[in-house]
């Protein structure tokens, strides 16, 4: 078998394999440690329950879809107050309820937010027009 | 081959109609979805209404009183971007010959014509800015009447800006938050570049039992707010007892802001 | 088809090359725009809509016109001009592709454009907007194509095409129908509220559109062995002095209802963009111009030596092209803000960003142009 224009065609392939590997080898061994989200602000230590709107393992992977369907409601259909699967009674907002008891955005949102590279400043664009709380740093 | 080809994409789409399904029954198997309310004490009407006392606003306040202004752009993070082409403002004054000129007359009482005339979202019962919005970002709330922005949605087309014949509406030509130059209200957000802002009658404040923050900053009593629809209520007691006046009547967007001059 | 783009002569490289730089500037300008908003225009809280949206308006109207080759050759079956349609409809592609980019840069939030589509809004013109104008892209897209096709390989165009090219026709009109909706339907804005527009709108297409035809098919001519024919270019002069006729005639219908009725509304606009309004005028010298040039245009397209001579028969068309640019392009759109709801004076001109984003968008259009008319005269040298 014979292949045409191999000067061109090897060359050409090993540049594209070298382009295609290039994020894997060159963040080989600076993988960043996993984020530990820290807890320890005033308002939840204060909770005798620590228990958010959903189960920990739930809110890990689904907080954004509640943050959009809170969104909606809020915005769209006028609903502000959330009764959650527990009974406890909260007020569906971004800036005056969740970061009421995280009140530590860069150790609770920003670790994992980071670590999962989201884009620009590795921040979900929720900041962008709702103030996070000032922390003391 | 030929029918193994078309075997291979039968059941490679029926594959990938399966996976398309997948968020659809995760949705449908999800157990009983939370309740969502309003607030028990959320203040309600069919459509709210401002009326704005001018006589009372003129007579009473001294010199230069700009507390509806400032109580609403402070509450609601409103930028202070210092240009007249930039401007961002959800209240403000503009001349009574300015604002009425169609009713603007020579000879009119005394120094009227230069008299200031407190402006804002008419918050219309047909609004035009709705009709020509091609995200639904602006819509009316059919609960309350209220023409209401949702910013997460903008696209920033402008086409309500064109819309709107009040001049009611602002957009963010660049980032405003730099821009916030009184003391940042925490519980309220600020808006991003490249959306359209405007009054929204304070729907979250409403929500929780509260007055507008103008209203509520009005030492004067000059402005009165409250359900158009009821005959009881105070906005139509206070229009039953004076003469008062919209702006551009003729356009059929049906105000719901009324001036008593 | 398409590798016949590939390859040509040195010039064809080098006109490719220019737009090229040209639309790299442009590009460069809009991500400065992007990143900074659209503060780098003369946009303002009054004048919402400038220059972009007027070249989007302009440009439409240049795209329907494709039907007035299109119109006469299937409908009327006017054989002189088989040989143009394809430019015609080539053109068309071309001025909607600019138009879609003209909308996507006056976004605010450019990435949010698909909202149109995931919040479908039948109240809002634009939504209809967007459907026409893609509509129409589509539709010429593929009956400019397959009937070039066609004609390379000497078989007569697939029958399924009949009635894209039939829907096409009517399509034409209501692209630029609904456009001239966006601004016919706005309470309160005096200059734009006429149940004239559309027809304006429609009149001053087939005045500039056919007029830029004219003059492509000249340099069609002069650059390579495509002739659109002596007679197909008379016809569409006649196309072009008509539809500058009824451009005026309805623009001076305007100035009757606004000053004989006398309401002073419906006369600030007029006068801001002719005279100037309250000591504001920023925009006269550029009316008078297109006043000058209209007339300028009439008189050598209606007199029937100056229309049939080259020379003088570019001079027109160009006088055409750019009269309706100014008056469609600048004075329309931007004069319709003026006075703003409180009949304040507040004025706009382009910045520098601005107009290197609409002139990169302009290359854009006339590459996308350039390769298709390539194309399209390619494939008719060969079959010569």
């Amino acid at each position: 078998m014979k292949i045409y224009n191999a000067k061109l065609i090897i060359p050409g392939l090993l540049i594209f394999v070298v382009m295609a590997t290039f994020p894997i080898w060159y963040n080989k061994g600076t993988a960043a440690p996993p984020p530990e989200p820290k807890l320890n602000t005033p308002a939840i230590q204060r909770m005798a329950e620590k228990q958010c709107v959903l189960p920990k393992d739930q809110m890990r992977t689904e907080h954004m879809q509640l943050l959009n369907e809170w969104r909606t409601e809020v915005v769209r259909n006028g609903n502000r107050l959330y009764v959650a699967w527990d009974g406890k009674e909260y007020n569906m907002s971004l800036q005056n309820e969740c970061m009421r008891c995280h009140s530590n955005k860069s150790e609770f949102c920003d670790t994992c937010h980071v670590y999962a590279g989201l884009k620009s400043g590795s921040q979900p664009y929720c900041w962008t027009c709702h103030i996070a709380p000032k922390e003391n740093k | 081959m030929e029918s193994n080809r078309r075997s291979f994409l039968k059941i490679g789409g029926i594959c990938a109609l399966g996976l398309g399904a997948l968020p659809v029954t995760k949705a449908l198997a999800r157990k009983a979805v939370p309740q969502v309310s309003e607030f028990p004490e959320a203040l309600k009407a069919n459509q709210w209404a401002m009326v704005v006392d001018m006589k009372k606003c003129w007579e009473k306040a001294e010199e230069d009183c700009k507390d509806c202004i400032l109580a609403c752009h402070q509450y609601h993070n409103v930028p202070d971007i210092g240009t007249l082409k930039e401007e961002i403002k959800w209240i403000w004054q503009e001349s009574y010959h300015d604002t009425f000129h169609d009713q603007a007359t020579q000879f009119n009482i005394e120094n009227i014509e230069h008299n200031p005339i407190m402006v804002l979202c008419n918050h219309c019962t047909s609004p035009p800015c709705v009709r020509v919005c091609p995200t639904k970002a602006t819509f009316k709330d059919k609960k309350s009447g209220i023409v209401k922005m949702d910013y997460h949605r903008c696209i920033g087309c402008r086409f309500c800006m064109a819309g709107c014949p009040y001049g009611a509406r602002s957009f963010n030509f660049r980032d405003p938050i730099p821009y916030i130059k009184t003391e940042l209200n925490m519980e309220y957000p600020a808006r991003e570049r490249g959306v359209v802002e405007k009054c929204s009658f304070c729907t979250e404040r409403l929500a929780r039992g509260l007055f507008p923050a103008c209203v509520e900053a009005c030492r004067h009593g000059a402005l009165t707010f409250g359900d158009i629809t009821d005959p009881n209520s105070s906005v139509r007691k206070v229009l039953a007892e004076n003469y008062s006046i919209k702006r551009k009547p003729e356009l059929g967007t049906g105000p719901n802001v009324y001036y008593i001059i | 088809m398409l590798e016949r783009a590939l390859t040509g002569s040195q010039q064809y490289y080098r006109l490719l090359m220019g737009l090229l730089i040209l639309m790299g500037m442009g590009f460069a300008a809009y991500l400065y725009q992007l990143n900074t908003g659209l503060t780098v225009t003369g946009l303002s809280r009054d004048v919402s809509w400038g220059f972009y949206i007027a070249q989007f308006t302009f440009l439409v109207g240049v795209a329907a016109s494709a039907v007035m080759v299109v119109l006469p050759y299937y409908l009327h079956n006017v054989k002189v001009f088989g040989r143009i349609t394809i430019l015609g409809e080539f053109l068309a592609v071309a001025s909607v592709t600019m138009c879609l980019l003209f909308i996507i840069v006056d976004l605010g939030k450019p990435m949010r454009l698909l909202n149109v589509i995931l919040y479908p809004s039948p109240n809002s013109i634009l939504f209809w907007d967007m459907i026409v104008l893609n509509g129409y892209l589509f539709l010429n897209i593929v009956i400019g194509w397959n009937v070039l096709e066609a004609e390379r390989k000497g078989t007569a165009a697939p029958s399924w095409l009949k009635p894209l090219i039939y829907v096409s026709i009517p399509w034409a009109i209501s692209i630029h129908t609904v456009t001239a909706f966006l601004y016919a339907g706005l309470p309160g804005r005096h200059l734009w509220l006429h149940s004239i527009l559309a027809a304006r709108f429609l009149a001053s297409a087939f005045a500039s559109g056919p007029a830029l035809l004219i003059l492509l098919a000249f340099v069609l001519k002069k650059y390579t062995k495509f002739d659109a024919g002596k007679e197909a270019i008379d016809k569409l002069s006649q196309v072009v002095l008509y539809g500058m006729l009824v451009s005026i005639f309805f623009l001076g219908l305007e100035f009757f209802t606004a000053f004989y009725s006398n309401i002073p509304s419906h006369q600030h606009g007029l006068k801001y963009l002719f005279v100037g309004l309250d000591g504001h005028g920023k925009l006269v010298p550029f009316m008078w111009l297109f006043a000058l040039l209209a007339l300028a245009a009439v008189v050598l397209l209606i007199n029937p030596n100056t229309r049939k001579q080259e020379k003088t028969l570019k001079i027109a068309c160009l006088c055409v092209f750019f009269a309706m640019w100014i008056e469609k392009g600048l004075g329309l759109v931007i004069g319709g803000f003026i006075p703003n709801p409180f009949e304040q004076v507040r004025e706009y001109l382009p910045t520098v960003p601005e107009l290197i984003i609409t002139i990169g968008i302009w290359a854009t259009g006339f590459f996308v142009l350039t390769i298709l008319y390539k194309i399209a005269v390619s494939v008719k040298e060969e079959v010569e």
